[in-house]
């Protein structure tokens, strides 16, 4: 059985894109069969973090309309052979594509990938919708910010109401100096306001923003001093995914300041 | 003046609410609104009507009750923080036959300081919190049934 899962959020710009590279990438070098489907029509970007974008010869949008096979879309990635993309259309509008098509062409790829991961686009419109419909799972990411995690509690919610009861969170970009100083939400008030289990939380890294700038995935980095903590954060989701218990990163700021360990020392347990 | 300083360190005492505890409460209160998907005309339609239940009893101060929706582990509660000026006499206790339904006119005048309150003491504040039962909020049966949650504090 493959496991179909969407990558989604509400707000855009929180890291969709990013984690469904990232841990579609991670799967396949576990040895899964992956297809990374980018369901972003319009605004494609997946191919770009992939590396990609300059392979890309057909889009399901071709498939669908019967102008070339579904084998002839997908681009597969010659650092991994076991992962390949099936792309968007980057002409087209979001309402190009129906949600039973996508369902069509997902249960396609299920004959052959044991796991099918869907990039959403932001938004709760058709693009959205035409995400979702083919999925079982749902990865949910959000930031620890207030308008993000308002829109990830909507996102949950519609989730439900579309019977994807197997939803869990992604909080990404968190800095731990700012948790520290009480300026931002740590992950526990973020969890405990959305109220769906935890799988992942990534910190905030400039190494995120160099890889996509290469479009080299951080996990496929050789050096694990490449990948940081953000490349591990995302290796511990796909184990976790798997149903290994992992521990959470200790994201406590390390080189801080005299006066902020003295505070958290005297600190009531939090 | 040293006790300040810690104070100030350890961001104890009287500090201002730190941003993470500002936005944590903006959160829980939008997510409760968003969840419930009450319109603010109907949010306000029912704070009129409780208020109206209310002041059968006790005279509420307006100015200063609250009327809040929040949201903790998917379950949304309302609270209504309603300070108390004085107790009213009641001329006929309310026909409803559960006897239970008595019981608070009775339980507030037994807390409560005799019927004048001082012009200076700060008002005694009724919290009425209900736990997913919006609809039942409206029926003054609820809000004088003393089972609920026990956080009437008087
Ligand atoms: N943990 C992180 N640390 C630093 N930068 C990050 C992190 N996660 C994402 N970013 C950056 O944030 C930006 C947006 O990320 P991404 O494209 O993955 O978001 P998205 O949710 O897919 O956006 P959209 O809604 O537009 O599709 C990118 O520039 C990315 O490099
Ligand atoms: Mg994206």
């Amino acid at each position: 059985m493959s496991r179909i899962i969407v990558i989604t959020s509400g707000k855009g710009g929180v890291g969709k894109t990013t984690c469904t590279a990232n841990l579609g990438m991670a799967l396949a070098q576990r040895g899964h069969k992956v297809a990374v489907v980018d369901a972003d029509f319009g605004l494609r970007n997946l191919d770009l973090l992939l590396g990609l974008e300059n392979r890309i010869v057909y889009t399901a949008v071709e498939v669908l309309a019967g102008e070339c096979r579904l084998e002839q879309a997908l681009v597969r990635d010659k650092r991994q052979p076991n992962l390949v993309l099936l792309p968007a259309a980057q002409n087209r509008t979001k309402d190009s594509v129906s949600p039973d098509q996508m369902k069509k062409l997902v249960n396609a790829l299920t004959k052959v990938f044991s796991y099918i991961l869907i990039d959403s686009p932001a938004g709760i419109e058709m693009g959205f919708q035409n995400a979702i419909a083919p999925a079982k799972e749902a990865l949910v990411v959000t930031t620890p910010e207030i308008s993000a995690v308002r829109d990830a509690d909507r996102i949950v919610g519609l989730l439900e109401a579309n019977g994807i009861r197997n939803a869990h969170l992604i909080i990404n970009r968190i800095k731990p100096a700012m948790v520290a100083q009480d300026k931002m939400m740590s992950v526990k008030d973020v969890q405990e306001i959305l109220a769906i289990p935890l799988i992942g939380v990534i910190p905030d890294d400039e190494k995120v923003i160099v890889s996509t700038n290469r479009g080299e995935p951080l996990v496929l980095a050789a050096e694990a001093s490449q990948r940081g903590l953000a490349g591990q954060a995302l290796q511990n989701i796909v184990r976790r995914l798997e149903g290994e218990t992992v521990p959470f990163l200790d994201l406590t700021p390390p080189a801080d300041d005299f006066l902020a360990r003295l505070r958290r020392l005297f600190r009531p347990t939090e | 003046m040293l006790q300040e300083l810690l104070d100030r360190l350890f961001s104890r005492g009287t500090a201002q609410k730190t941003s993470r505890e500002t936005v944590k409460r903006r959160l829980q209160i939008l997510l409760a609104h968003d969840r419930a998907d009450l319109s603010p005309a109907v949010m306000e339609k029912m704070r009129q009507e409780i208020l109206e239940v209310v002041s059968r009893y006790v005279e509420i101060d307006p100015d200063h009750s609250e009327f809040l929706l929040e949201s903790d582990q998917r379950t949304t509660i309302l609270t209504a923080n309603l300070p108390i000026r004085g107790v009213k006499e009641v001329p006929d206790a309310p026909k409803i036959a559960d006897s239970a339904a008595n019981r608070i006119p009775e339980a507030t005048s037994s807390t409560l300081p005799p019927a004048e309150p001082s012009a200076d003491s700060p008002p005694d504040v009724l919290d009425l919190s209900m736990l997913d039962a919006i609809d039942a909020a409206i029926d003054p049966k609820t809000i004088s049934s003393p089972s609920n949650e026990g956080r009437q504090t008087l």
